[in-house]
């Protein structure tokens, strides 16, 4: 048990072989604290479902695996007797019943007594906001308002693990902006441990406590948010977590000579090597102040920021985003600076 | 867990295994059989295609299938696309009268087929009536063709509406804004889409009027047709052997002509798709 | 819209096609409420004939009931469970069991009648019940019943469903009974429909399995058709028409189409 209450998760040699013979999951170590909030983040058919369904017990591992909830192997353990909660990307709401029984259903499976399940209920339908939906169809709801009875149904029983598979990924841009910091809210109160799969890296840095990328059924990297976005342990992760520029050049004498002109390099080696930053880790800085110069290509209005594509630094055209107020001119020649702790080597 | 899950499925469809060998599989085995171990042994089967008595029964029924098919296309393909293009006043009560005869046994279909052209029908009236002599037609092979088209009809409208019903108006405004004729229209963006479902309607139409017995037996027809003379040689002169093989020798074409159509249908529409 | 000299063409064609099937229905009730239809309604309108059939047949008519709810009773208790575990298991396995179950459909009720008669014709007891009709009808039954609950498996995705009751802890039976059956209840509606308004009607196997003993309302009607007079037919074809218009009616309500459309009936 931990501080927080919530159930630790350990999964031991975890591997998934589908009986087409399709490995949908390498094997897999992973460890969670108890009411830690991790995020499965990689792109479609990586396995980052497969894993969560491992977790849930939808999925049985290949022999050898293990998955234990704090000290129990719960590996044998069909999912209706796992305890955990879920939530589907489709929701899966009971057509057959209204909002209210479709909360109260896994507190009547587990022989609530009708006062406890009515008190839970009516916690839960304070909690999401949707008291007025109670008596409504769920064909009648939003795909907001489904999502939310979803949440409600999937917590009501209490469960030891709270499991998210794309929750947001059906709901338009603005709603799923919304939600994801309503989850984040949600879950780190609740003090429950949860596992949430998105291949949105936007959703995954707003909500996870830690992010572990997938991809081709391993875990590349696990991490916080933060150390994902700016120490990526290879190019995938670098590529798939935000835009990531890459310029070829040649070290030398602690430097990294670019075609646009030279950058400090604190990371030895020498000779051609290929160096990686984030768009907004270049700062456009004045003509004295520069340490490479190019010349704006193309300039995109983002609204907070402003995004450049700029030729002349490197082999091709790199991006920058800068938060300045002013407009640019195409053909413009604009300064850069980069500071050393900001550019990545990345063998891979 | 999925081991156990599998072990309460194979109970859960067991019963229905059970019943289908147990009365339906297993019989009709030892139907086909039956129809090879009698007097005449395996050639049963061989008789029933050279008896000319046999032979000429197969051959009317089939042509009579065959026309009822077509005609019932025709008049349902016309009625059924009608219905399900175009919304007026009494549309529903129409579609419902076209869709009652559907639960009418071939005994009662026969008997309407008495009410139309028997001895006292309406047709022997109005011709009586008009000075044409009275005429007849329920117990010749022209009662048996309006009975199958009778209880025909129903079910090839049904399923000509639902595939009507997903026929892109946009197709036909598009046809038409290039020129199409209300002709061209129907030959070139109305009868493809129905393709298929004027395949399978045809095909089960067909089936239907090879196996039906009701219709001919009410209207106790001097026609030969396959039905009439399984039943005859069943229960008049107990040749159980030749009955089973006639049995089984319908029974194929029939199931022929559906999974025929269905495959049919099935490489037209994935070829469309 | 503007109607055109084609829509009034079809219309007068598909009101042509309405009358060749409804006039035969029309005659036949008046000439079962007809004290002598050679004499036409003149001579005036009486309920004796349906009497009569009544006294003769009433048997024939509880009895079409009573099997038909047998049917329906053994179609669903194993029709149900069996279109479940069709789309469940989609396979090779599964595709073969699904085609032998509904080939009944495709063969011709005679052909089946006989099969079932050459061998069960030789259980004395079995052959002259109502049982053996029942096996018949249930043969018969069977395909309408699958595939419509079938029809509305494959219509949502059931199994998400079942998962997430899972998660909530309902294991395998309560998940059937609680998620699966409550939300197919269309497809069992249609398909109980279907079986009950077959049943009623059903002639072909009906008439080779029957004994003097087990007449159903068709076999009657053949009965009267051969041996009564023109007005008692018609009185029982009336009864009949009763019978069987309140089904048809909620079938046209419950997918109708969703059913004929998938096979022969």
């Amino acid at each position: 048990m931990s501080a927080k209450g919530g159930t630790a998760i350990r999964l031991v040699g975890c591997a998934k072989t589908f009986t087409n013979g399709t490995r949908a999951l390498e094997r897999t170590a992973l460890e969670l604290k108890g009411g830690e909030i991790i995020v499965f983040l990689g792109p479609s058919g990586c396995g980052k479902t497969t894993l969560l369904r491992v977790i849930a017990g939808l999925e049985s591992p290949d022999p050898g695996g293990r998955i234990f909830f704090d000290d129990e192997d719960v590996t044998e353990l069909p999912i209706e007797r796992r305890n955990v909660g879920m939530v589907f990307q489709s929701y899966a709401l009971f057509p057959n019943m209204n909002v209210e029984e479709n909360i109260a259903y896994g507190l009547k499976v587990h022989g609530a007594t009708p006062q406890h399940r009515a008190k839970r209920v009516e916690e839960m339908l304070q909690m999401m906001q949707i008291g007025e939906l109670r008596l409504r169809r769920v064909t009648e709801l939003s795909g907001g308002q489904r999502q939310r009875v979803a949440l409600a149904r999937a917590i009501a029983a209490q469960p030891r693990v709270l499991l998210l598979d794309e929750p947001l990924t059906a709901l338009d841009a603005l709603l799923r902006e919304r939600l994801r910091i309503e989850i984040d809210v949600l879950l780190h109160s609740l003090g429950i441990t949860a596992a949430y799969v998105t291949h949105d890296q936007g959703e995954a840095m707003a909500i996870g406590d830690r992010i572990a990328v997938i991809n081709r059924g391993t875990i590349v990297q696990t991490g916080t948010p933060r150390e994902i976005y700016y120490h990526p342990a290879s190019s995938f992760v670098a590529d798939f977590v935000g835009t990531m520029n890459r310029v070829n050049g040649t070290l030398r004498d602690g430097s990294l000579e670019l075609p646009g002109g030279r950058i400090p390099w604190t990371q030895g080696g020498t000779g051609a090597v290929q160096a990686l930053f984030r768009p907004n880790d270049a700062r456009i800085v004045t003509e004295a102040e520069a340490q490479l110069r190019g010349v704006v290509e193309q300039q995109f209005f983002l609204g907070d920021r402003t995004r450049l594509h700029v030729s002349g630094i490197a082999d091709g055209l790199v991006v920058v985003e800068t938060s300045e107020h002013r407009e640019f001119r195409v053909g413009q020649s604009v300064g850069l600076r980069i500071e050393p702790g900001a550019l990545l080597n990345l063998r891979d | 867990m999925r081991n156990t899950e599998n072990y309460k499925l194979l109970i859960m469809v067991t019963p229905a295994i059970a019943v289908g060998v147990a009365f339906f599989l297993l019989p009709l085995a030892r139907l086909a059989l039956v129809g090879a171990v009698g007097p005449s042994g395996l050639s049963a089967y061989v008789e029933v295609l050279t008896n000319p008595n046999y032979f000429s029964a197969l051959v009317s029924t089939i042509v009579l299938s065959v026309a009822v098919t077509v005609t019932t296309l025709v008049i349902a393909g016309i009625a059924g696309v009608f219905l399900e293009r175009n919304r007026f006043f009494g549309r529903e009560t129409l579609i419902s009268m076209l869709t009652l005869p559907l639960a009418f046994p071939g005994v009662v279909v026969g008997f309407m087929v008495i009410m139309l052209g028997g001895r006292t029908g309406l047709v022997g009236e109005l011709s009586s009536f008009l000075g044409l002599g009275r005429v007849v037609f329920a117990y010749s092979l022209i009662g048996l063709f309006t009975g199958y088209i009778y209880f025909s009809i129903p079910r090839v409208i049904l399923t000509i509406m639902a595939a009507a019903e997903k026929l892109d108006p946009a197709l036909e405004e598009a046809a038409r804004s290039l020129g199409a004729s209300p002709w061209h229209v129907v030959r070139d963006v109305i009868l493809p889409a129905l393709r298929s479902a004027l395949i399978a309607s045809g095909a089960i139409c067909f089936a239907t009027s090879m196996g039906a017995f009701g219709t001919a037996f009410t209207l106790a027809t001097d026609i030969k047709v396959l039905p009439i003379v399984i039943y005859t040689e069943f229960t008049l002169m107990a040749n159980i052997s030749t009955a089973a093989a006639l049995s089984i020798v319908l029974g194929i074409i029939t199931w022929a002509a559906l999974a025929a159509c269905r495959a049919f249908a099935g490489a037209t529409a994935a070829a469309a798709g | 819209m503007a109607r055109t000299r084609y829509f009034y063409l079809q219309l007068a064609f598909t009101l042509l096609a309405c009358l060749f099937l409804i006039v035969p229905v029309l005659m036949s009730v008046i000439a079962g409420l007809t004290v002598n239809f050679f004499q036409g309604v003149s001579s005036g309108l009486t309920l004796r004939w349906i009497g009569v059939v009544w006294d003769l047949y009433a048997e024939t008519i509880f009895r079409s009931l009573y099997i038909a709810f047998a049917a329906l009773s053994v179609t669903l208790l194993i029709g149900v469970p069996a279109a479940y575990v069709l789309a469940k298991r989609p396979g090779v396995v599964t595709r073969l069991i699904e085609e032998a179950l509904v080939l009944p459909v495709a063969i011709p009720g005679l052909a089946t009648a006989l099969a079932l008669i050459l061998t069960y014709g030789g259980f004395r007891d079995f052959r002259t019940s109502w049982v053996f009709i029942l096996v018949g009808h249930v043969l018969y039954t069977l395909p309408f019943m699958v595939r419509s609950v079938l029809a509305v498996l494959s219509s949502f995705n059931f199994r998400v469903l079942e998962e997430s009751a899972a998660s909530l802890g309902a294991g395998f039976w309560r998940r059937f009974f609680g998620i699966i059956v409550p939300n197919v209840r269309s497809g069992i509606v249609a398909g109980a429909l279907t079986v009950v308004t077959l049943s009623i009607g059903e002639f072909n196997l009906t008439w080779m399995l029957h004994t003097p003993e087990t007449m159903t309302l068709p076999v009657g009607l053949a009965d009267s058709y051969a041996s009564m007079r023109l007005e008692i037919g018609s009185a029982y074809t009336l009864v009949f028409f009763v019978m069987i218009t309140p089904l048809l009616i909620a079938l046209q309500r419950y997918g109708l189409q969703r059913v004929t459309t998938r096979g022969p009936a």
